[in-house]
């Protein structure tokens, strides 16, 4: 008995990170933050009652507009936020491990390029006649996309290994080019100026439109992703020297690839056609994680899961209230604020180097 | 612990770089792979290990094919010292050892104190545990090539294949790698370009042009006719009058 639990603390310990005890209250408070910020000045003892009421079946008595505003609008948003960032730092982990290729984010392999024109053949073209909504487009636009470029690059073939992975980058740009060519080709054709103006916001990130329902669609996403990293954290370490490598260390490359590059895909996909193109968070959160917590991705996956979330919250609340009374594209605020922010570790790591 | 290949090719572009090869590892033995460039030593060696798929023929290990062996089971009976592999990321000596470990763990076996051992033990034997905690960057090519030895001693092997382990090592150390593969209770294939090196193997396996020439003693394959059609060089044997051991004397042959 006494050894069992001796055990256990000997596991813990090689874990060297409880990562779970910073995570949770973290994430918790990003999410309150998420719900207590915003224009209309709502007092922080109204957001707890009204979180109880929803949560707990407490009575308190709160107006409906209140209580409509928090929980309808900010929650529902904030964890959408946090969904989609802690997914698009993750699919952006797993594609520069696996593809050894630091420029690698969620977007390299022609997604959003996709969505965009799955989103303007839907919003402007007028593709299925209004049965179809947007994010629909948007999702199979992104996962068409993603499709065809898989299959340009299996068709390009390589071997397994550097090779390979060159080859899916050079057949993402094709296929983000093709399906930007498309965008604009449909926006030049058919759209007037205010959907023109409306499709641009769009693609530089919208969480306006975020209710309840994307929520269900969002945290399965999300949960699915972080535990498939979670279980490949020794195969994603095992590529550190390249893919022959991670071979001789006993992984199944191909399958690994395969399961881990398909799941970014299709997170990504989802985020995409709820929110639109958010970027820099794919490609610099995890950098930034690489540069605090280390190379190693049994911290580096929690970490970029969690500080991609608290980080999309957090640009989520000051797309909100930098300009009052209106919403600045999110994606403005993840450059804004993330550039110099990455900037800065950039300089520091070099420091320690 | 036997490695066999039979009738083993691998082809690339209509070009077949390895073609017709049967080995019989014995176990415990230490095979010298030689022969020219680009003769077809490193890809015979990625066959062996598993992370190439042959084109024609088998690899059995212990009378079991390989294509009834997952490659985690593989990862576990056989390593790799590729002659090139480098990264990166900015991972400590320690992290780079560790990942010799990959085949032994799962999400539910995390590393453990007796995977720590191993690492430790690994580190010494290329005695680079003064090296722990540098960054691989900050290492010279002898170094890395030390740490991608210790790397694979600690997938605990029965079968290490190494190619060309002693290429970016001073001469200490060379004789000290290539001392501590011969001690080591395990088969290993050990691919060379210094032919008085390849002396001290139990056996050497001549390749040339994806072909297995010959495989024998020593003596039997570096024979001065083999010399002179493989490598273009003319040898002699030479004897060291404090010991009475060959030395092999290369000239071009012009």
């Amino acid at each position: 008995m006494i050894e069992t639990v001796l055990n256990r603390a000997q596991t813990f310990r090689y874990l060297r990170w409880p990562w779970l005890w910073i995570a949770l209250p973290v994430l918790l408070a990003a999410l309150i933050a998420g719900a207590s910020i915003g224009e209309t000045r709502i007092p922080l003892d109204i957001i707890f009652q009204v979180l109880a009421n929803k949560l707990f079946n407490a009575d308190y008595p709160v107006g409906r507009i209140d209580s409509g505003i928090v929980w309808n609008y900010r929650v529902s948003r904030a964890i959408v936020a946090g969904c989609c960032g802690a997914a698009l730092a993750l699919a952006g982990l797993v594609l520069q491990a696996l593809l050894r290729n630091a420029l690698a984010d969620p977007y390299l392999l022609g997604i959003s390029a996709g969505a965009s024109t799955g989103a303007v053949a839907v919003a402007v073209a007028g593709l299925g006649a209004g049965a179809v909504s947007l994010s629909a487009g948007a999702f199979a636009g992104a996962a068409l996309a993603f499709v065809l470029v898989a299959a340009l690059a299996r068709a390009a073939g390589g071997g397994p290994g550097l090779q390979a992975a060159g080859v899916i980058v050079l057949a993402g740009i094709a296929g983000s080019q093709l399906f930007n060519a498309l965008t604009a080709f449909v926006i030049a054709k058919s759209a007037n100026a205010e959907q023109a103006r409306g499709i641009m916001f769009w693609m530089l990130g919208n969480l306006s439109g975020v209710r309840w329902d994307d929520v269900w669609l969002a945290v399965p996403a999300t949960v699915a992703g972080v535990a498939a990293c979670l279980w490949h954290i020794r195969a994603l370490d095992a590529f550190t020297f390249g893919a022959d490598s991670a071979a001789a260390l006993g992984i199944a490359v191909r399958r690994v690839q395969v399961l881990l590059i398909g799941m970014a895909a299709l997170t990504t996909a989802v985020m995409v056609s709820m929110v639109g193109s958010i970027g820099f968070v794919g490609l610099v959160i995890p950098h930034a994680m690489r540069f605090i917590v280390g190379v190693r991705h049994p911290r580096l996956v929690p970490a970029s899961a969690l500080a991609g979330a608290v980080f999309l919250i957090g640009s989520d609340i000051l797309s909100r209230v930098i300009i009052p009374g209106q919403v600045l594209p999110i994606g403005v605020i993840t450059a804004l604020v993330g550039a110099p922010a990455f900037a800065l570790i950039l300089l520091r790591g070099r420091v320690g180097r | 612990m036997s490695l066999q290949a039979e009738n083993l090719g691998w082809s690339t572009g209509g070009q077949a770089i390895v073609a017709g090869v049967t080995l019989a590892e014995r176990p415990g033995e230490t095979l010298g792979l030689i022969g020219p460039n680009g003769s077809g030593k490193s890809t015979l060696l990625k066959l062996l290990a598993g992370i190439r798929k042959p084109t024609t023929g088998s690899i059995s290990l212990e009378g079991r094919p390989f294509s009834a062996l997952s490659q985690r089971q593989i990862g576990q009976r056989i390593a790799l010292v590729e002659q090139q592999s480098d990264t990166g990321d900015r991972i400590t000596v320690r992290d780079a050892v560790e990942l010799g470990r990959t085949p032994w763990l799962s999400a539910l076996h995390p590393f453990s104190a007796e995977d720590e051992a191993v690492v430790t033990g690994a580190l010494a034997d290329v005695d680079m545990q003064d090296f722990a905690t540098r960054h691989w960057h900050t290492l010279s090519g002898g170094e890395r090539q030390r740490v991608h030895i210790a790397r694979a001693l600690a997938q605990q092997p029965q079968v290490l294949l190494l190619d060309e382990p002693t290429n970016h090592l001073d001469v200490h150390h060379q004789l000290s790698i290539l001392s501590l593969v011969a001690s080591l209770p395990i088969t290993s294939i050990i691919a060379l370009h210094d032919l008085n090196q390849a002396l001290e193997c139990d056996r050497l396996a001549l390749i040339e042009r994806g072909r297995l020439l010959c495989v024998g003693s020593p003596e039997e394959v570096l024979t001065p006719t083999r010399l002179r059609n493989t490598f273009a060089v003319h040898g002699s044997y030479l004897s060291d009058p404090s010991d009475g051991s060959r030395i092999l004397k290369l000239e071009r042959v012009i």
